[in-house]
């Protein structure tokens, strides 16, 4: 079968943040430059970013970059790689100033500048106290951001192919990668774009847990194209929660409504925050009370027919509190949980919100993996930035507003590195091998010619249970053992998925099979790298290892996904210019 | 609906796939249940709906804002009561 050739200098995969700052960089360099998206750009899930962009510009308080290092290294419970967490932070001012110059309304102080608000974790003085790092544009900065980027992308030429997903990775006899096979969705058809240099900004895949803040457009998609084609993932067993999010929906419910008086409630209507932090009982710091509700839970004390969750109850505080000070949480528990707080408790769950983990990169965005005795060989034109990179900035544990700092940062010096490696290594295109389209082909015929074979929805519901219920918050050698069996089972399900409709046009069907092929890749690397880690670190918080244990473990992760081994390599401890910032005990 | 091309209602439905969790979980329920019974003025209308950006649209929806396009207001409406 002849499948149809695009050629461009590059194509980017994703079309959020990352994606379209990196796609800017080469397009403005008069390279022609592809971006691939399952979605309309603008509505990528960095729409969903609203708390802002942090770095130091010092406009309403003293602040420095290498405080922000400091707080990041701190943060990520010192998994982060220095070189690349000083390049992010020094980088910072430079990035905001230059989205402001691209026209981002970031909101001003009276004196014109940008103004900044506070964020937790953001500190002066190597934690001495808070510090306002934090640009944002109202409570819209995600989609101040893509809109920005977006404008800028079409006034230089980018060609967006919207509502194309990518399915698979194409790499030569060199490994070297030289495009990528992709679905366009309007007509069916697969078609293999050939490119010098090819970028993943895929984004997340929280959609692996049963309860995610995620839309349902994260589905690591990049991710599994990476495990299909023998590129290993980074540090895989580290994810970020809120504990409150509505059971079976995700939507956050914040923690002021616990600020206000709210209490968690198990099966027995018991207040068991009393007995796990007697002290500050429900306000305990967050992943302590995530812990305690997983802990609920798994010890079957859950409420609902399946126990797997627990209650937030408001009732108590009388409907005039309830109104006046939460009346955006009475909306969302009426419209996503279906209860009244001011009658009834919230049921809740701790929520996935953000994958630290991911493709692994150096800080020029440069995918780089073992080869010989070098841990961090580059491939040769392939790149990543954003969430579904690793580079490894977030570590352990994610601080807030790094991620869309993350994002231009990355994706500007991802961009930079693929246009010099077409100026200088890669002045036209490399073959492409014989069977560039044979592994994409063979899933969509699979997938058309299965019978007998399983639900898409009750797979995937399957995973998201499993994932939930063995590598969420509260983690012990018995759960993620028995985890690591379970999804495993589930993955050889995922082999017989089959799709009713086997139309060609707009098959969506097609699709969410297709994505549910790359969850699955992320969910066994996750149980598998999360059941290795015998330490508790940032968000990775093991009952049965409860300390850091740097001696042994302060190493990356790298899943394989041919035979699901592991492998490590060191975390990098030499900053690009200033002193590396030894481990210390994470107290605050 | 009988009479709109079955492709665009696909195209529709794929479009129904946002930025925000919140608003797929609306949209996801709306087709399951309410979606096919539209009469083809009231498709259009959600048609508009989903060239919004995610942020305006889902302020509609909670009724956060008001809708000042009258267009939009009746199939808005439906959607809040999702």
């Amino acid at each position: 079968m002849t499948v149809p050739v695009r050629r461009f200098d590059a194509v980017i995969v994703g079309g959020g943040g990352a994606g379209m700052r990196a796609a800017l960089q080469l397009s403005e360099s008069g390279l022609k430059t592809a971006v691939l998206s399952k979605v309309f750009p603008t509505r990528s899930h960095t729409v969903a970013a609203q708390g802002g962009i942090s770095a130091s510009l010092g406009n309403v308080q003293e602040d420095r970059w290498e405080w922000h290092m400091y707080d990041t290294v701190k943060g990520s419970d010192w998994l982060g790689d220095q070189d690349a967490i000083e390049f992010m932070c020094r980088k910072a001012p430079e990035a905001v100033i230059e989205l402001e110059h691209f026209g981002m309304p970031f909101d001003r102080l009276e004196n014109g500048k940008i103004y900044q608000r506070p964020f937790g974790g953001h500190t002066q003085n190597n934690g001495e106290t808070p510090v306002q790092r934090a640009c944002a544009a109202a409570d819209r900065t995600g989609h101040a951001m893509l809109h920005t980027l977006y404008q800028r992308n079409v006034r230089a030429n980018t060609q967006f192919f919207v509502e194309w997903m990518a399915l698979d990775l194409i790499r030569d006899e060199a490994g070297d990668v030289v495009g990528v096979t992709a679905l366009e969705m309007e007509t069916g058809e697969v078609y293999i774009f050939h490119a010098k240099a090819v970028l993943f900004a895929t984004g997340g895949a929280g959609r692996i847990y049963a309860a995610s803040t995620n839309a349902f457009i994260n589905t690591g998609d990049g991710l599994g194209m990476c495990v299909r084609a023998g590129i290993p993932l980074e540090d895989m067993e580290f994810w970020q929660f809120h504990p409150t999010g509505v059971a079976g929906a995700g939507v956050l419910i914040t923690e002021g409504v616990r600020g206000e008086g709210g209490i968690l409630l198990n099966a027995n209507g018991e207040r068991f925050m009393e007995r796990y932090a007697p002290n500050l009982k429900d306000l305990a710091p967050r992943d302590f009370v995530a812990r305690s509700m997983e802990q609920e839970v798994l010890e079957g004390r859950g409420c609902g027919p399946n126990k797997d969750y627990v209650l937030l109850k408001l009732d108590h505080l009388g409907p005039d509190i309830i109104k006046q000070r939460l009346p955006g949480i009475r909306e969302i528990a009426i419209k996503f949980a279906g209860v009244d707080p001011i009658k009834e408790p919230i049921p809740v769950i701790p929520t996935c919100h953000y994958m630290m983990g991911g493709i692994p990169t150096n800080y020029r965005g440069e995918v780089v993996i073992p080869q010989g005795d070098n841990p961090e060989a580059r491939v040769n034109g392939f790149y990543a930035a954003g969430e579904c990179a690793c580079a490894s900035v977030h570590g352990a544990n994610r601080l807030g507003t790094n991620s869309l700092l993350d994002l231009v940062v990355f994706g500007k010096s991802a961009g930079d590195s693929m246009v010099e490696f077409i100026r200088n290594e890669m002045p036209t295109w490399k073959p492409l091998p014989a069977n560039a389209a044979e592994r994409s082909l063979a899933r969509i015929s699979r997938l058309d010619n299965q019978t007998n074979g399983e639900d898409v929805t009750e797979v995937r519901t399957a995973m998201q249970r499993t994932v939930q219920a063995r590598a969420a918050v509260f983690r012990n050698s018995e759960n993620l053992a028995q985890g690591v069996k379970e999804i495993q089972e589930v993955a050889e399900r995922v082999k017989r998925i089959q799709i009713k409709d086997k139309s060609k046009v707009f098959n969506t069907a097609r699709v969410e099979a297709l994505e549910l092929e790359n969850l699955i890749e992320v969910a066994v690397a996750t149980l598998i790298s999360a059941d290795a880690r015998k330490e508790s670190r940032g968000a990775h918080a093991h009952a049965d290892f409860q300390q850091r244990d740097d001696e042994v473990w302060m190493k990356h992760t790298l899943y394989y996904g041919d035979d699901r081994r592991l492998t490590y390599k060191p975390v990098h401890t030499k900053p690009l210019s200033v002193d590396y910032i030894p481990p210390k005990e994470r107290t605050f | 609906m009988t009479d709109i091309d079955p492709v665009e209602i696909k195209r529709i439905r794929w479009r129904s796939r946002r930025g925000l969790l919140e608003l797929d979980i609306v949209l996801e329920r709306f087709l399951a249940n309410g979606f096919d019974q539209l009469t083809t003025d009231e498709l259009a209308a959600y048609r508009k709906c989903l060239e919004l950006g995610d942020n305006d649209f889902l302020d509609y929806v909670n009724g956060k804002a008001e809708v000042d396009d009258p267009e939009l207001a009746h199939i808005i409406g439906i959607l809040r009561a999702v």
